[in-house]
């Protein structure tokens, strides 16, 4: 790989009004919103957002995922200047593994029970590359050895069930590096596992980004984790990304209410014990009906009448910092 | 290979992907291992490998043919010199028509099993996968099939043809083709909104190879567990056919024939029912328990490391 010409920060993959929905147009939930996002060479672009927001989905459309009765009916995303969302499934399969690479929420069930994982990771590189299954194996060896498989060469034979948790997902994610990705798409990969296997993982992707030069998309709830990972965070909230920001931007300045309501739902180690936790009144709103205007309105605690009225668009406040807010648009930055 | 610490670890690993191999090679014995540990599995096994010499050998072994009729010893019971299985009321030994029957009860309980369960986990792997519109057109042809009582399509297949063995085995295979299309389908359904099939689509995964490579060996089980429970079942089912007159034609004839032909003098002479019923009983005891061998022996989780 010819990392050296690759200049860091440079765009890999853009999406531009991302739009999927589910069901029919008179009966269905727009689940991913006018989405906007640009994932960066050697950086980590964090989407955060509670369940149901719509995170997966987005991760899904751009892999060209998503199954009927979803789909995708507006938008583009390029990647090297090329929409994805023109190719036909064939050209699709190419791009899938080879240049995204996808690492998914529970890796207890996302291997295959019935072949060894050697086999496993070697189906990817055979489905990629144009190699022997012998050299395959090898590589599958190689890859487990990367990511911290101890005695990978005796490993590589075993069936998932022989592995923990944590090493199953090290598995997977050695599949899903396993063609060099451009891109690496990582769908809550924490999630499933206990809290030092958490972070062990994560140092891994991070090293393994650093190293493959690749642009992670990180999909997660934990915003301990957005704040260790990410150079640059999205908040999604009910299909639409409602604040985008550098990371020290959004944990010392955040702007949209929903942002500054999640980071009090958080609880530090330094805190007071006296300061209760402040959990988020009502839900998030039914994406069958969503409520007119801002679409966090009903639950925002500084809510005025024309919120209820007036669709906010995503506006840049700074270079690096933008906003989906009427009130964080117009007043002067606080928080 | 750009991941520059792996290409340090390139050397070392061509080695050990080599041991691996080897030791791949050892994780089949191992699971041969497990099928022997099943003790019934096993049995299962020899006793059916020493019925299909037996029926294969069968000319060598007797000393005269399935239809040579003895006529001062008529139902000699068991135990009667020269006839250690005693005669039936023809007075033709049970033992050498046991054999010759037995290559075409086996012939008709093993291959149309074979060809439908091919057939029928395809076109269900397929179905199940695809859904949509493969998926109705596939299942709704099927249906057609299924609407038939088994005898019924055996007569029309017949009578288009010709009764014997052929016909016998090709109308039990259309027959059985829905059964296993169906299970393989409703296993099919059960796999594929697995989040590794997802997670294999995501690594670029064709839908060739996710069918063959993810979702086939997830179904094979059920589908080998419900062929060799079906063997023993359709042993008796082509014995049925020949007594009606469309399978094989008097006066040779499967197990199933011979017992329909010893009804007549069961009082008399049990030993001329009763000696292939008991071959029909343990031929199908010995399907199952080898096909319990064999799910156990397939499925990855009781390989013991």
């Amino acid at each position: 790989m010819n990392v050296v010409s690759h200049k860091a920060g440079e765009i890999t993959l853009q999406v531009r009004g991302l739009t999927t929905r589910f069901g029919t147009p008179a009966r269905g939930a727009t689940v991913v919103d006018g989405v906007d996002l640009a994932l960066r060479r050697g950086r980590t672009t964090a989407l955060v957002g509670e369940s149901g927001s719509g995170k997966s989905a987005t991760a899904l459309s751009i892999m060209g995922l998503i199954e009927p009765p979803g789909r995708i009916i507006a938008g583009e995303v390029l990647l090297d200047g090329e929409d994805l969302l023109k190719l036909d499934e064939r050209e699709m399969t190419k791009v899938r593994g080879r240049r995204i690479g996808m690492i998914f929420q529970d890796p207890l069930t996302s291997l295959n029970p019935a072949l060894s994982i050697g086999q496993q990771i070697a189906e990817t590189i055979l489905a990629h590359q144009d190699v022997s299954e012998a050299e395959a194996k090898q590589r599958a060896v190689e890859l487990l050895t990367h990511v911290g498989v101890i005695d990978a060469a005796r490993r590589v034979n075993d069936y998932p069930h022989h592995f923990s948790g944590g090493m199953r997902q090290r598995v997977l994610i050695a599949t899903a590096i396993s063609c060099q990705p451009q891109i690496i798409i990582a769908d809550e990969p924490t999630t499933a596992l206990d809290v030092t296997v958490q972070a062990k993982i994560l140092r891994l992707l991070h090293d393994l980004q650093q190293e493959m030069h690749a642009s992670l998309l990180l999909i997660t709830h934990d915003l301990g984790v957005v704040a260790s990972m990410a150079d640059e965070v999205l908040v999604m909230y009910a299909g639409r990304i409602v604040e985008r920001a550098d990371v020290d931007s959004l944990f010392h300045r955040p702007r949209h209410p929903y942002t500054k309501a999640l980071l009090a739902c958080m609880a530090g180690i330094e805190d007071d014990r006296s300061r209760p936790l402040e959990p988020i009144e009502g839900t998030a709103p039914d994406l069958t009906d969503p409520p007119p205007g801002c679409r966090f309105a009903p639950r925002c605690p500084v809510a005025e009448d024309r919120c209820r009225k007036q669709d906010p668009r995503l506006l840049a406040a700074s270079d690096s910092h933008a906003v989906a807010c009427l009130l964080a648009q117009a007043g002067p930055a606080h928080g | 290979m750009s991941i520059p610490a792996a290409v340090k670890d390139r050397q070392a690993a061509k080695g050990a992907a080599m041991a691996a191999a080897s030791r791949e090679s050892a994780r089949r014995f191992w699971r041969i291992r497990s099928f022997c540990r099943n003790h019934a599995a096993v049995t299962a096994a020899v006793f059916l490998a020493l019925v299909g010499l037996a029926v294969i050998f069968a000319p060598w072994l007797s000393g005269h043919g399935p239809d040579d009729a003895d006529n001062l010893a008529r139902l000699a019971p068991v135990g009667t010199p020269g006839y250690l299985l005693g005669t039936d009321q023809q007075g033709r030994d049970m033992l050498v028509r046991l054999l010759y029957g037995g290559r075409v009860s086996l012939l008709v309980g093993i291959v149309p099993v074979l060809v439908a369960g091919a057939v029928g986990l395809a076109l269900g792997l397929v179905a199940g996968y695809t859904r949509g519109f493969v998926d109705q057109v596939i299942m709704r042809c099927l249906d057609v099939v299924f609407a038939f009582p088994i005898v019924l399509l055996a007569i029309a297949i017949a009578g288009a043809m010709q009764a014997g063995m052929e016909t016998e085995i090709i109308s039990i295979t259309v027959i059985l083709i829905p059964y296993f299309a169906r299970l393989a389908r409703t296993a099919t359904e059960g796999v594929a909104p697995m989040p590794f099939i997802e997670a294999a689509r995501a690594a670029g995964g064709s839908p060739a190879t996710i069918m063959l490579r993810y979702v086939l060996p997830n179904v094979f089980s059920p589908v080998v567990v419900y062929a060799t429970t079906l063997m023993g079942i359709i042993i008796v089912v082509g014995s049925g056919l020949s007594f009606l007159g469309l399978g094989v034609q008097p006066p040779a004839a499967d197990w199933g024939g011979m017992v329909a032909d010893g009804r007549v003098v069961l009082r008399r002479a049990p030993h001329v029912t009763v000696e292939p019923g008991l071959v029909i009983l343990a031929v199908s005891l010995a399907f199952n328990f080898l096909g319990d061998g064999i799910r156990d022996a397939l499925d990855p989780r009781t390989i013991r490391r």
